[in-house]
């Protein structure tokens, strides 16, 4: 066993861990808590398959922006932990059904299969191909993507920002 | 090296949890958190496969970019629409969203 392939076990394992703290915490903020441990342990995933520069903006986007806005909307809807308020619906076992079978059908399909064209190792791909391919390409998602960021914005605002006389 | 199937399998693992959150889960900010999770397993998904199948196109670390530009925004808006259902019926609970049930 490889030396990577001790840090991908590492890694892996934070991951996981932190989503089933996600979605089986008694607590709303030890979920949020438990998110933040799952987006940085994900950002060590995109280390390990070579591409840095999307770890950082994982980082800074995800645990810098996405986290802190979620914790806030949790203290401002402030969930009593009251004894009527349940956590999981009544549908929670078919869930865990449906979860269970998708994710045996996909390892199966997943392990069977023989990608063509699949090479050993992991090729970097370096920011320069990512910024060349994002301004020659892919300029047309670039820019509807700002048109994107600014509607979720002009929405936010809107959306929060109360009635009238408030 | 790391063999190609690690990485998918780490990313349905990571899919599967997060479907069982959205689908058991009854407050609106754990059911954002657990899409948040199903969008980072589609995004490991994508730069798996262009690190290793393709790397001289980058198109799957592109599409990574994107999802997480699409994501911080869902999220800026699905927060702001969670505020508003609280303000008028005090409580986050998606099960007390039936005002257009018959």
């Amino acid at each position: 066993m490889s030396n990577e392939e001790i840090i991908f076990y590492f890694v892996a394992a934070a991951t996981v861990l932190g989503a089933l703290g996600v979605v089986f915490a008694r607590n709303v903020v030890h979920s949020a808590l438990f998110l933040i441990l799952s987006l940085i342990s994900v950002a060590g995933v995109f280390v390990l398959l070579a591409s840095e520069f999307l770890a950082i903006v994982q980082i800074l986007v995800y645990g810098g922006a996405v986290t802190i806005l979620i914790l806030f909307a949790m203290m401002l809807t402030r969930v009593r932990d009251t004894e009527g308020a349940k956590m999981n619906g009544p549908q929670a076992p078919i869930a865990f059904l449906a979860a269970v079978t998708f994710m045996v059908t996909s390892i199966v399909a997943i392990t069977t299969t023989h990608f063509p064209g699949e090479s050993e190792k992991i090729n970097v791909i370096d920011v320069n191909s990512i910024g060349d391919k994002l301004f020659t390409t892919y300029a047309a998602p670039f820019e509807i993507a700002s048109l994107v960021l600014m509607v979720a914005l002009i929405g936010a605002i809107i959306l929060a920002r109360g009635e009238e006389g408030e | 090296m790391i063999p190609i199937n690690h990485f998918l399998v780490l990313s349905t693992i990571l899919f599967s949890i997060g479907m069982y959150g959205v689908l058991s889960r009854r407050n609106a900010v754990l059911i954002l958190m657990s899409v948040e999770l199903m969008l980072q397993a589609v995004s490991i998904n994508f730069i798996t496969f262009a690190a290793y199948l393709d790397p001289s196109n980058a198109t799957g670390v592109i599409f990574a970019v994107f999802v997480i530009v699409v994501a911080a925004a869902e999220v800026g808006l699905a927060l702001a629409m969670i505020l508003r259902f609280y303000r008028n019926k005090q409580t986050a609970n998606v099960d007390d969203a039936d005002m257009m049930k018959w």
